[in-house]
């Protein structure tokens, strides 16, 4: 199927994404280290440092400082990536929303992690689930070709849709996992991608203009309109631009989401990242055990593909929402409210069980999640992995 | 309606220099008033003005843009006292 002259490679997930930026040759680069996407921008500023990529690479201050340079070069009209993490994420907050109401196409990694306090440099999805409402298209990889994949499609993705992505990949167990990588050859990743930014304005075209002047109460209303009308739009876009990706690479990349075993499942685990292996695996143990069980992983989180969800849940009785956030409303995680509010008004809608995993690195066993699946508490919301509080140590 | 719309999608974006159309003047409550015999030309006000709104030509100060002046005092602030060639007048009085 795949007629590129591709390279296999063994890269751990940091070192795939930088190996993407270097193919995708952005023409600015502002990034702060923060573990665990720090190797993003080792092993990238080590390329530029080596002649091997002509980019505008700024080492900055902060990760405050890391977006707003991104947005100052994106509005100029520059191709522009970034990564950060946690903290980072967290710190680049408001600038977040300036990059996507500017309607800024900057390409963002993340490689997800935990928020302090207590600090804690482990994976789950705390840091991107707080960026949710940020006006960022949002993308979860589930290998590390994925996360090589998707950092490319976003960098098409943002400059069609005219809004800023996020490439989101498990802390540590996508960032430090060496896994096999197909790697394109440079010119079929130009080919792809493409010039630059088009059909933006630009700082540096002819006439002079202003970027994010006040908007009174009388238009501000409409350009957050907007912005909720390009991410609806992004939907259809995700789907036509990851069809020319994978016809362009050879490759077979879902584009919203992606069901496994759900044409007769009658109970379903939704997810979203990396544990869908894990989750994969557990549906197949099922099957074999005669349970009609299927998974749907998440692609992207924002725009939400609600339809979609609907769809392919419409006939389940049981749904397991596993997730790697909280929103601690007592409603469950991001990630269950989303698929609770996408169900409501099924004729028959499945019971709903939002189970909150692996916070701050905690990893799911394989028992566990069975026996989840098979006696688990049911119910609105669970901490799946949670240890009682007698079973915590007291501190020496 | 078409051209509205897109305006829009290209997100906030205005032609440039629209400040200039944007009369701030009449936001004053004192006024600077420029003794151009006492005028050393340092150049000090045309320096700290914040809305650009001391008038220079060839290195010589002209005269105060009070289309544009917000009264702010600074130009009367920074002026040498050897000069004091700007003081404050509240407006309406001559």
């Amino acid at each position: 199927m795949n007629a590129l002259p591709t390279r296999r490679m063994a890269l751990v997930g940091n070192e795939a994404v930088a190996l993407a930026w270097k193919q995708i040759r952005p023409h600015v680069v502002a990034a702060y280290p923060i573990t665990p996407s720090t190797q993003i921008m080792e092993c990238f500023s080590q390329y530029v440092a080596e002649g091997e990529v002509d980019t505008e690479f700024v080492p900055v201050e902060s990760e405050h400082s890391a977006l707003s340079a991104c947005v100052g070069a994106a509005a100029a009209g520059a191709r522009t990536l970034t990564a950060t993490s946690s903290q980072g994420l967290a710190l680049m907050h408001e600038v977040l929303y300036i990059a996507s109401g500017l309607r800024l196409p900057i390409v963002m990694n993340v490689g997800t992690r935990a928020l302090s306090a207590p600090i804690n440099i482990h994976g789950d999805h705390s840091d991107v689930m707080g960026s949710r409402d940020a006006g960022w298209i949002q993308m979860f990889a589930r290998s590390v070709q994925e996360a090589y994949d998707r950092t490319i499609l976003a960098v098409r993705v943002a400059e069609r849709a005219r809004l800023p992505v996020m490439v989101c990949l498990d802390g540590f167990t996508l960032t430090h996992s060496l896994e096999p990588v197909e790697v394109y050859p440079d010119e079929a990743v130009q080919a792809f991608l493409g010039e630059g930014p088009t059909g933006g304005s630009s700082l540096l075209d002819g006439e002079p203009i202003t970027i994010g002047p006040f908007a009174l109460p009388d238009v501000y209303m409409e350009f957050r309109k907007a912005l909720a009308d390009a991410h609806a739009r992004a939907l259809r876009l995700l789907e036509e631009e990851t069809e020319a990706f994978n016809a362009h690479f050879g490759r077979d990349l879902p584009a919203l989401l992606e069901p496994f075993e759900m044409e007769d499942a009658e109970d379903a685990v939704v997810t979203l990242g990396a544990y869908a292996d894990v989750v994969e695996e557990a549906v197949r143990r099922w099957r074999e055990r005669g349970r009609r069980l299927g998974m749907v992983r998440l692609v992207v989180f924002r725009p939400f593909p609600a339809e979609e969800l609907r769809r392919v849940l419409a006939r389940t009785t049981e749904v397991v929402v596993l997730e790697r956030a909280d929103t601690l409303s007592g409603q469950g995680g991001p990630l269950g409210i989303e698929v609770r509010a996408a169900l409501y008004g099924l004729p028959t809608p499945p019971r709903i069980t939002d189970a909150i995993f692996g916070l701050g690195g905690r990893e799911l066993r394989d028992a566990e999640l069975d026996g989840f699946l098979e006696a688990g508490p049911r119910g609105r919301v669970v901490y799946l992995g949670s240890k009682e509080a007698g079973d915590v140590p007291e501190p020496a | 309606m078409a051209a509205r719309g897109q305006a829009l999608e290209r997100g906030p974006v205005i032609p440039g220099g629209s400040s200039v159309a944007y009369r701030t003047g009449d936001w004053r409550q004192d006024r600077p008033v420029l003794d151009l015999e006492r005028c050393i030309h340092c150049l000090f006000c045309w320096l700290y003005c914040p809305d650009s709104a001391v008038l220079v030509r060839d290195g010589r100060v002209l005269g105060i843009d009070y289309e544009h002046c917000k009264g702010c005092g600074i130009c009367a602030a920074v002026c040498p006292p050897k000069a004091k060639a700007i003081h404050m007048v509240p407006e309406g009085e001559p």
